[in-house]
């Protein structure tokens, strides 16, 4: 029997490698989905010899099923595509949790003096749990605008967490070596729940994609750690997939940014200094606007138009409204293309599931090499709730917090509308010298609003 | 220390390289499905949740049992529907490709 329980988690683990694979590639992305679902089925399958009930525990994993099972599908059925990150922070808040209550209901299990090769693992795993669940709370909360998206910061900070760390440390060593006793996991939980949310609290939200892909990353070597306490293979397998490719990941989300991770992760502190200075520089400024009319009339007869989609297209649903938009100018003979940055959207990959959505041509979405020198043949780049992508204090102000993101040339087209909701600066609180150029033209509205209104215009023209 | 430990500890090295090996020429585009489909895959920690639950006697095993079979439960389906949701929308300009002119040439 336990050979045909090692066997069929063999086979999840190797369906589960299978499904990573496929999920790389384009072609067979859904097809690793389901790979990695068979696998989870299986490994599923396989524990339930090893499953001994007591009703009560019958009765609870039930209800913990039919509970899980409906919050699952309906939150990601539900989601609108646009909410699509924080649903992901979510999800891997809930397993980091799960990982630690496990490893917690293992150490009341064990005794006050369990072998050290059970209770390291278990106090790892309600740390890194802990912090996963509480720091994905904390993103989930800000990309749902439960709260402000912008780094928050108090003096003495970083002296805060280096506390928090170090009584976590301490209480991690009491249960290792002198007893594990529940008021000692039982702390160890609640710290690290609290250096959850203080290590998250001071990341902007721009940066959260890859802060959520770190605690994907974490809560991967949690569920490890927690199949060391179980002894089981399949925890440790998949845990430790999860750890190990979420750690790439993360590492190649943050080159895609520009960024170092240690500069997402700790480089808060400098920035906000330059935020405050910036805006308070730029408030006097005045900057052009126009009429729908008068734009309408410029994309009409344009040769060439290049339009750079951003968050404030996705907030506003606007997606359907720019390929309308894209296909009364292309009625005209106007040439029209997409330009992707990495990071448009609030993850990477973001804005062509949602352009995808509204079934824009594959072929019109470019990525931002292949687009980057065609910004000066353009005639009018038209920015559609994108903002830091396009500032190029990225490329001139080694001070600012985004310099030397990778960023769009949209700078270099001959005319640059700049659509608008208001004169916030966007996701890195930050000011775009781009919206006081000579070149530019302030549209300042709903992107969907404005869309509709430069379809009829341009209709008109 | 014992055997056991010994082959865990292996399979655990093993499984980082594969890991990183495995998605290391993923493109840009797939790097939010990747980790929504990773995310579900840490969901396996519903076995452990399951494992724990199952023999749950006293108040205090029957609670931690209940959230933690929720929570990983939530994970797991949560992790793989949002996943395919995400995937069906990059399906959707596949079948248009061959009808272009350029794909019509190759």
């Amino acid at each position: 029997m336990n050979l045909l329980i090692s066997i069929a988690y063999l086979v999840a683990a190797v369906l589960f490698i299978l499904g990573l694979k496929q999920l790389s590639s384009p072609k067979g992305a859904r097809n690793g989905n389901f790979t990695a679902a068979a696998g989870m089925v299986i490994a599923l399958g396989a524990t339930v010899p090893l499953l001994h009930f007591t009703t009560a525990g019958a009765v609870i994993v039930a209800i913990g099923i039919i509970i899980g099972t409906a919050i699952g599908t309906f939150g990601a059925r539900m989601v609108h595509m646009t909410a699509i990150p924080q649903m992901v922070a979510l999800f891997n808040g809930v397993g980091g949790g799960a990982a630690a209550l496990v490893a917690v209901a293992e150490l009341l299990h064990f005794g006050v003096h369990p072998a050290f090769s059970l209770v390291l693992p278990s106090v790892l795993s309600i740390v890194i749990g802990s912090i996963s669940f509480a720091g994905s709370m904390v993103a989930f909360a800000k990309l749902q605008e439960l709260m402000t998206g912008t780094p928050i910061t108090y003096p003495g900070q970083q002296v805060v967490n280096g506390l928090l760390a170090a009584a976590i440390i301490g209480f991690a060593l009491a249960v290792l070596a002198i007893a594990s006793i529940p008021f000692s996991f039982i702390s160890l939980m609640v710290l690290a729940l609290i250096l959850g949310v203080a290590f998250v609290l001071p990341i902007g939200g721009a940066d959260m994609p890859v802060v959520i892909s770190l605690l994907n990353a974490c809560t991967g070597l949690a569920v490890a750690a927690s199949g060391f306490t179980l002894n089981n293979f399949a925890l440790i397998v998949a845990g430790t997939l999860v750890g190990a490719s979420g750690s790439l990941l993360t590492k190649l989300m943050s080159d895609a940014m520009g960024r170092s991770l240690a500069n997402v992760l700790f480089g808060a502190f400098g920035q906000v200094q330059h935020a405050a200075t910036a805006a308070s520089g730029a408030a006097g400024r005045s900057v052009r606007s126009a009429s729908a009319e008068d734009l309408g009339t410029l994309l009409a007869y344009s040769q060439r138009v290049i339009i750079v989609p951003g968050y404030g297209l996705a907030v506003a649903q606007a997606q359907h409204a720019a390929r309308e938009l894209a296909d009364v100018l292309e009625k005209r003979g106007v040439e029209v293309e997409y330009a992707i940055h990495p990071v448009a959207g609030r993850m990477p990959g973001h804005m062509n599931v949602l352009l995808a959505e509204a079934n824009v041509p594959y072929e019109q979405l470019k990525e931002m090499d292949q687009v980057n020198d065609d910004f000066k043949n353009a005639d009018v780049a038209l920015i559609v709730g994108a903002n830091d992508v396009v500032n190029p204090a990225a490329r001139s102000t080694p001070g600012s917090p985004i310099y030397g993101m990778p960023i769009l040339n949209a700078d270099e087209a001959k005319n640059i509308i700049f659509m608008k909701r208001s004169m916030r600066p966007g996701f890195a609180g930050i000011d775009n010298e781009l919206m006081f150029g000579p070149k530019t033209v302030m549209f300042f509205g709903d992107a969907k609003d404005s869309l509709t209104k430069l379809v009829s215009a341009v209709k008109a023209a | 220390m014992n055997n056991e430990l010994l082959n865990e500890l292996t399979f655990f090295v093993l499984a980082i390289f594969v890991g990183f090996e495995v998605i290391s020429k993923v493109p840009t585009i797939l790097h939010t499905p990747l980790m929504s489909g990773t995310n579900a895959i840490h969901g396996i920690i519903v076995v452990g949740a399951l494992l724990i639950a199952a023999g749950a006697k006293t108040p205090v095993e029957i609670v931690l049992g209940l959230v933690a079979v929720t929570l990983a439960t939530t994970n797991v389906v949560g992790g793989f529907v949002v996943t395919d949701r995400m995937l069906e929308m990059f399906k959707g300009r596949q079948p248009a490709k061959p009808s272009t002119p350029a794909e019509a040439k190759k």
